[in-house]
């Protein structure tokens, strides 16, 4: 251990000025520092402890009901040795110097399920951190050597002493934290893996008392709503504001610098909606998008049926085209994919307000600080050490706020900028708003033909996937762009777990026809529907069983494929796979995502004509080290829920440009009653966690697909309500 | 128009239009900020708050319409039923994202204070509109039952 008397380990917050604060973190470099933020640079500080012993754990990834404000704690208080009741968290201020995401590089952000798998060694070294540097001002002040003693509960004892941490922490803050704390064996984990560990952001969420960005109220301020174009690329010619005038509480319009809406100004929302309302605006449509989603279905399957632009298996397609062709049978499907919106259950919003040294805040559900703080500073010419960001709870995202060109937040710092700066703006978006605005799932479509031998083995695999790419175009290019290929388009079919002799796999894509955007789940919305469609569709034309089909093109030794087969074996074991009860059907899927392996076994009863009632699914999950079990489960019941709601009966719609959807009565979210019941099991892995926000999503939607398919119809076009399945 | 409203056991006086629904009423002026907007539309219930102890969508309630009732917003929850799905939504970690859940407790409190035994049929019947878009549909089904439990013991 490395001990100095340094004095860079006082932090005193503006909230601590009397109490000393210790601020404890890890370099992106490994080097852990104890800082003292008036003098110095602090370097990641991820644990505040109060001299009355109050700590607090720094979450770097926003809550959007995922669970971080309970993960990133756990592994705090995990190495700390304290319980979970001694420790509370703050959301990070905007600094991806501190706070990136080590998956996204110097950008700090949530998203692609990586939460835990980035922080899980770096918060687990600053808990550990914390610990030894408390321990080492204990033996200093007892003068007992530190191997002596130990923190429990928040106590450290020892020698005969004993005293709760707040003691110590005035001296541990003079001290340099070690550069490798001894991080816990597993086998010693008290709370991480430990079922009984509550979520941390329950108490407020049930009496009201929790703030989301919607929850903003500040003095003095106003509230915009924009009136925008229905037609992507129509512009404001000029607009009508008499009967606007008429509306108690409208203070002004203004065409928004970019011409793509006019912001409506008033003293509280309803008079700014209202006052929207009788906002008569004349548009440019000359350079409006004008296809419907007809023409997009047309151009999709047109580009399935001609030479892939990229061919993402480098092999030739005439020839396995030969070794299909020539196959003892043959099964072909083509899929349709609709444009989805995400509707998170808080419409979009976010506040910006002066401050009094010429900075500005955004208090906003922020996904991605980095991003808004810098084209807010650049909109409002602002330095970027006087924009604050002040991240507050989301009411959901499932990827909507985190846009490559920050829509919401750009419209808020347009709709600021264009007045004196003395009252904060609070951007309010409806619902109508967010289901009609834009940065959709792409609409996709897959044609997949497969050939079968005598003994019913796959012979050859042609897989064709044509879509609008996500992030061409955008600043997240050159993440997932390579040799032309968006692997956004393409993951889950290249790769694919699955050993499949003589596949090849093609892409083309289409040009846009409206903004998109990741999904909760990416590309796997769609890849992974096809390759377990198909997957059970050859395996019923083989005459095998769905589940023993998979585990046979599962049966290498790569690690993937070993996990693979354990989730599937479980799921078909924990659902009595093949002993359905009487009258019901089943059906499975399997897919790895986010570096998670998930299989579900979906249960229904009914038929497509008469309603199908989906009554049971059944989950396995091996998301390595599970940190928090319960969260685990409610993440995979959320994914079912999420990719089943939808893939019954949701789908976007462009009709001449315009977007037909309003509201949630024709864009019906799941429902209560639309599933009996989801049950989770999660393999307990010693490896490193990965994610679970997303991978509950992908399997869900072809498993219920598949259950239909037993005895019905093999749906291949969503939503399932558009293709004749009625549900009960 | 000055109107007299009688919210969470305070009468307050708000000066609103005729057709102001009253969840901009409890948000916007009285600064109440647990009752949510999702919809507008009376189509996912975030906005729910009971009016003379039956839920109602505040967003599709109108201020004229409130004067002599009793309306109780998340804040000013206390009854016995309330308490019970309080500790039941605690046990169960129902909560996600967060944002609906005012409106389901609101629901489900409205649910056990007409039915202190509801089955599992009655529960999906009666907490059909509202939505969460997280999904935690199951966990809210099985909070409502363990309140049931509560209030029984």
């Amino acid at each position: 251990m490395n001990v100095s008397s340094s004095r860079r380990g006082f932090f005193k917050g503006a909230a601590a000025s009397a109490a000393a604060v210790l601020v404890i973190g890890v370099a992106p470099s490994g080097v852990i520092a104890a800082a003292n933020s008036a003098e110095t640079t602090m370097l990641n500080p991820f644990v505040k402890i109060a001299a009355d012993g109050t700590i607090t754990a720094i979450a770097k990834h926003f809550e959007m009901g995922q669970g971080p404000s309970t993960g990133l704690t756990t592994l705090i208080a995990e190495e700390l040795g304290v319980s979970m009741d001694a420790i509370e968290y703050e959301f990070a201020p905007s600094n991806p110097k501190l706070y990136n995401n080590t998956a996204f590089g110097p950008v700090q952000g949530t998203g692609g399920s990586t939460a835990m798998f980035n922080s899980f060694k770096q918060y687990r070294q600053a808990g550990a951190a914390a610990r030894e540097v408390l321990l080492q001002a204990a033996s200093l002040a007892w003068d007992v050597p530190a191997a002596q003693l130990k923190l429990e509960d928040g106590v450290i004892s020892g020698d005969g002493n004993k005293a709760p941490i707040g003691e110590f922490v005035a001296a541990a803050s003079k001290l340099t934290a070690p550069e490798n704390p001894r991080l816990k064996d597993p086998s010693e984990f008290k709370l991480i893996g430990n079922a009984n560990v509550r979520r941390k952001d329950t108490p407020p969420k049930i009496n009201g008392t929790a703030k989301y960005a919607m929850d903003i109220q500040l003095d003095n301020q106003m509230v915009v709503t924009i009136k925008r174009a229905t037609r992507k690329g129509a512009t404001v010619t000029s607009f009508d504001d008499s009967a606007a005038k008429d509306v108690k509480g409208f203070i002004r319009a203004a065409t928004l610098p970019n011409k793509a809406g006019v912001a409506v100004y008033a003293e509280n929302t309803w008079a700014s909606l209202q006052a929207r309302e009788a906002l008569e605006v004349t548009w440019d449509n000359s350079a409006a998008e004008s296809r419907s989603s007809e023409d997009v279905y047309k151009e999709l399957m047109a580009a399935l049926n001609t030479a892939p632009e990229y061919n993402l298996t480098k092999n030739d397609q005439a020839e396995i085209a030969d070794a299909i062709e020539n196959a003892d049978k043959v099964v072909e499907e083509t899929f349709y994919f609709p444009l989805l919106a995400h509707a998170p259950m808080e419409p979009l919003t976010c506040t910006i307000e002066a401050t009094e040294d010429g900075g500005v805040i955004l208090h906003d559900g922020c996904q991605m600080p980095t991003s808004p703080h810098a084209a807010i500073a650049q909109i409002l010419q602002v330095p970027m050490d006087k924009v604050q960001v002040n991240t507050m709870f989301a009411g959901g995202s499932f990827g909507r706020r985190a846009t490559p060109t920050v829509d919401y937040q750009v419209e808020a710092a347009l709709s600021f900028v264009m007045t004196d700066r003395r009252r904060p703006v609070k951007l309010v978006w409806s619902r109508e708003d967010d289901i009609t605005g834009g940065y959709y799932r792409p609409a996709f479509a897959h044609k997949v033909r497969v050939g079968l031998d005598a003994d019913g083995n796959i012979a050859g695999w042609d897989h064709r996937v044509a879509g609008q790419s996500i992030s061409k175009g955008t600043p997240f290019e050159a993440f997932s762009v390579h040799d032309g290929v968006d692997h956004l388009s393409v993951e889950g079919v290249t790769p694919t777990q699955y050993s499949i002799p003589g596949m090849f796999a093609g892409l083309t894509d289409i040009k846009p026809a409206t903004t998109v955007l990741w999904w909760r789940s990416v590309g796997h919305t769609h890849t992974a529907y096809v390759m377990e469609a198909m997957m059970d569709a050859v395996a019923t034309a083989a005459g095998r069983d769905p589940v023993e089909f998979r585990l046979a093109h599962l049966a290498g030794d790569t690690p993937d494929q070993k996990r693979l087969t354990g989730v599937l074996k479980l799921a078909a074991e924990k659902s009595n796979w093949g002993k359905g009860a009487e009258g019901r059907s089943q059906g499975v899927a399997v897919h790895k995502s986010f570096g998670s392996y998930v299989a579900e076994v979906v249960e229904i009863s009914g038929d497509a004509e008469n309603g199908v009632k989906i009554e049971k699914v059944t989950c396995a999950v091996d998301c390595g080290i599970p940190v928090n079990p319960d969260v685990i489960k409610a993440q995979m019941e959320g994914g079912i829920g999420y990719g089943l709601g939808h893939a019954m009966r949701d789908e976007i719609t462009l009709e001449n440009g315009e977007v037909i959807q309003q509201n949630f009565p024709d864009y019906e979210p799941l429902r209560i009653g639309d599933i009996g019941e989801i049950e989770t099991h999660i393999v307990l892995s010693t490896q490193a966690p990965t994610g679970v926000g997303e991978p509950g999503t992908p399997p869900s939607a072809p498993a219920l697909a598949n259950a239909i398919a037993a005895k019905g119809p093999r749906v291949t076009e969503l939503p399932m309500t558009k293709v004749g399945i009625n549900f009960a | 128009m000055a109107i007299s409203l009688k919210l969470n056991g305070e009468t307050h006086k708000v000066d609103a239009e005729p057709g102001t629904p009253l969840l901009w009423v409890i948000r916007d002026e009285l600064k109440l900020t647990g009752t949510k907007f999702g919809c507008g539309v009376a189509s996912c219930g975030a906005c729910t708050v009971h009016m003379d102890g039956e839920p109602v969508r505040s967003c599709q309630t109108f201020i004229e319409d409130v004067e002599d009732s009793e309306i109780t917003t998340i804040e000013g929850l206390k009854s016995t039923p309330a308490q019970a799905v309080q500790q039941a939504w605690t046990e169960l970690d129902v909560v996600q994202c967060g944002y609906c859940q005012s409106g389901q407790i609101m629901s489900a409190v409205g649910l056990l204070s007409e039915n202190a035994k509801p089955t599992l049929e009655e529960i999906d019947d009666y907490m059909d509109g509202n939505a969460c878009r997280c999904a935690t549909y199951q966990r809210i089904r099985s909070a409502i039952v363990r309140a049931s439990e509560i209030m029984e013991a």
